[in-house]
């Protein structure tokens, strides 16, 4: 890729996921604590797959295999929080940038034109488009998060690893005296990787050697989706089933003969 | 006829009553788009065809379209008042109209397009300099204002206004200073032309469309800018050509259409030799180092035929015919060569756009499909009904055609 057209914001703390695809059950339970939490609202069409607003999305592999060699996983894909973001030089209005420490790719509602450029640039799918106006059923708007922003019709969101439980997690480290700049493993945490009945998600810094990420996603298991092209994901994936790894990429033929080979 | 005095002199029109009815039935197509417009501002992009995997459809196909088309305005302004090709004034006024409507017209669908109209002017007041995005925003929107200047005097020169003495020196005075509109026009057009091929060439993560390049510029840039310029003038001629038909008169010279057919051809020649080689150099070279085959870009609906009759029927084939003169001087032949020139300009903004994000990026995702609904068509014939009042308003009230007259008697 032309260095020209690559963004590297050098942080003292990347925030991380990585994603145990072995320990996934597809439950679903990722989606449903996010959807509450950032105050995602009940779609018009909730049969379309492509016209609901989700920010995390399950995804199910296959081997491609006829039974008794079938076997399936399934992939939460969050927003990357690209290190070299597809979505951030693009947008016309600066309204998703990478710049804050942390490195969590920003979305500013209040000044997102809605032209879906970065939907465009972005190879995930990991930004969605208000197509309609956010509606809750009488009642169902008392289960609104205070944190959270409700997005009007118009403009692109996205997951933002949960913005505002980080946040919260600095202003309480600098109410109890605390580095807002080193916080414990657990003290700022996604809803999703906290729902997750089977602690497939885990989250943290992957550059504070204490955190668990850390180590993880420098696991010989660990991968990376679309790695290839460069946009340097802030989640990786964990499985030790080589055909869930070979799925993570593009590759050609002569490619994957070369790995099934070694 | 009641509006005989407006009409230019020593030329002849259709009765009132006849272009009225004309008038009206462009005004329901116009009606029927209004209702879209309604519909989308009422509910919101929702009732579109358009959905998250295809953030982009027939509207920004239709933008890239009509930009590309309209080149012929700035282009035609170039050749005519920077190199001085002097046969060109023939069809000056008319590039310029068609080159303002193309314009104003990809403004209202872009108006349409984003989710917050009102904030459109966010382009300027957050600008995002790396963005190619917002280099268009800045061009398109300077430059609708370079053609509304350019398109002022022609208006002027209505037979009664033009007895108005302020406003005879105020025409002429804007024919003054016409090259130097044309100049800035030049240099505005090049680079939206150009940036709005570098939105798609940038796109690291799309696979169809991305592309190395010189400098900030993926190849895309100049060949947007080389394919609009080619495809431009034959598209002003071949307006010209469907006013003649309509209206039963001669408006140009044959030569001048010639010659507009020999420059397209020409430059099409060259766009083509280009996008060829970057056609085999993306297949070869950017495809296999993201790690895709030039098969894994097709499926059954945007097969390998949008690309061959891309480059074949509606590239190579037309510049051959528009480059020999014996073929172009055909009538018959010069439309066709002109008509496949323009097709291939929508089938390449077409797949940049819609085939580009249908593709499945991760290996786990699937193909996907994009429809438009009657709110995206009834909008964009909206813009073509637009058009074609304003084209005959100023045909039959303007001095658009400084041949008409010679060549009726």
């Amino acid at each position: 890729m032309s260095e020209t057209m690559q963004i590297h914001s050098e942080f003292e703390i990347r925030w991380g996921m990585v994603i145990d695809i072995d320990k996934c059950t597809g439950c679903a339970a990722c989606v449903v604590a996010c959807q509450a939490e950032n105050n995602i609202p009940p779609t018009p069409e909730p049969f379309d797959r492509l016209r609901t607003v989700y920010w995390i999305m399950v995804y199910e592999l296959s081997n491609g295999k006829p039974f008794p060699h079938a076997d399936r996983a399934y992939l939460p894909r969050p927003c990357m929080q690209c290190g070299n973001p597809t979505c951030a030089t693009v947008c016309p209005v600066v309204a998703t940038t990478k710049d804050e420490e942390g490195g969590i790719v920003s979305q500013i509602y209040p000044r997102c034109i809605g032209c879906r450029y970065c939907m465009a640039a972005c190879p995930y799918h990991a930004r969605v488009f208000n197509w309609h106006d956010p509606v809750w059923p009488e009642g169902l708007d008392k289960t609104l998060t205070p944190f959270v922003s409700v997005r009007p019709r118009g403009v692109v969101e996205k997951c933002t690893f949960c913005h505002h439980r980080f946040q919260q997690a600095k202003e309480k480290a600098r109410a109890q005296g605390l580095n807002p700049n080193h916080l414990a493993e657990d003290a700022y945490i996604p809803a999703c990787a906290e729902a997750c009945p089977t602690g497939a998600i885990v989250f943290g810094d992957l550059n504070n050697p204490r955190h668990r990420v850390s180590k993880l996603a420098k696991s010989p298991n660990a991968f990376r989706i679309l790695e290839r092209i460069g946009t340097e994901p802030q989640v990786y994936y964990h499985s030790t089933r080589d055909w869930v790894r070979l799925q993570a990429d593009n590759s050609l033929q002569r490619e994957k003969e070369k790995v099934k080979q070694s | 006829m009641i509006d005989a005095k407006f009409i230019p002199e020593g030329v002849q029109r259709c009765s009132l009553p006849k272009f009225l009815a004309w008038l009206v039935f462009l005004g329901l197509i116009l009606l029927w788009g209004v209702a879209g417009v309604g519909l989308i501002y009422w509910r919101g992009l929702g009732v579109t065809g358009l959905d998250n995997y295809f953030g982009f459809g027939l509207w920004i196909v239709f933008d890239l379209v009509v930009i590309a088309l309209g080149a012929g305005a700035f282009f035609s302004g170039f050749l005519k008042y920077i190199l001085r090709i002097d046969q060109l004034k023939n069809i000056i006024n008319l590039a310029v109209i068609v080159g303002f409507l193309c314009y104003s017209g990809a403004m209202m669908i872009l108006a349409l397009d984003i989710g917050q109209p009102l904030r459109a002017w966010f382009g300027y007041w957050h600008p995002n300099v790396h963005s190619m995005l917002t280099e268009v925003i800045f061009c398109i929107t300077c430059y609708l204002m370079v053609l509304s200047i350019e398109f002022i005097p022609i208006i002027l020169e209505n037979r009664q206004l033009y007895k108005i003495r302020l406003i005879n020196r105020l025409a002429h005075n804007f024919h003054v200073f016409m090259p130097l509109f044309a100049a800035a026009g030049t240099f505005l057009s090049f680079f939206h032309q150009g940036s709005l091929g570098g939105m798609y060439g940038v796109l690291f993560g799309r696979p169809f469309a991305f592309r190395e390049g010189f400098f900030i510029w993926p190849w895309t840039f100049f060949l947007f800018i080389l394919s609009a310029i080619a495809s431009g003038p034959v598209f002003i001629m071949l307006i010209a050509t469907a006013v003649e038909k309509l209206s039963g008169r001669r408006l140009v010279d044959f030569n001048v259409k010639s010659l507009l057919g020999k420059i397209s051809g020409f430059l099409l020649a060259i766009y083509m030799f280009f996008k060829l080689l970057d056609t085999w150099a993306w297949a070869a070279g950017v495809l296999p180092e993201m790690g895709f085959t030039f098969d894994e870009m097709f499926n059954q609906v945007y097969g390998k035929w949008l690309l061959w009759t891309e480059l074949g029927i509606c590239g190579v084939l037309p510049a051959v015919l528009l480059i020999v003169p014996a073929l172009r001087n055909i009538p018959a032949l010069l439309y066709i060569a002109s008509l496949l020139t323009c097709a291939g300009i929508v089938i390449n903004r077409f797949v940049f756009t819609v085939q580009n994000l249908a593709i499945p990026v991760m290996p786990f995702d699937q193909w996907a499909t994009y429809i438009p609904n009657w709110t995206e068509w009834s909008t964009s014939l909206m813009v073509v009904a637009y058009s074609a009042i304003i084209i005959s308003l100023a045909y039959r009230y303007l001095p658009v055609f400084p041949q008409e007259r010679r060549l009726n008697t």
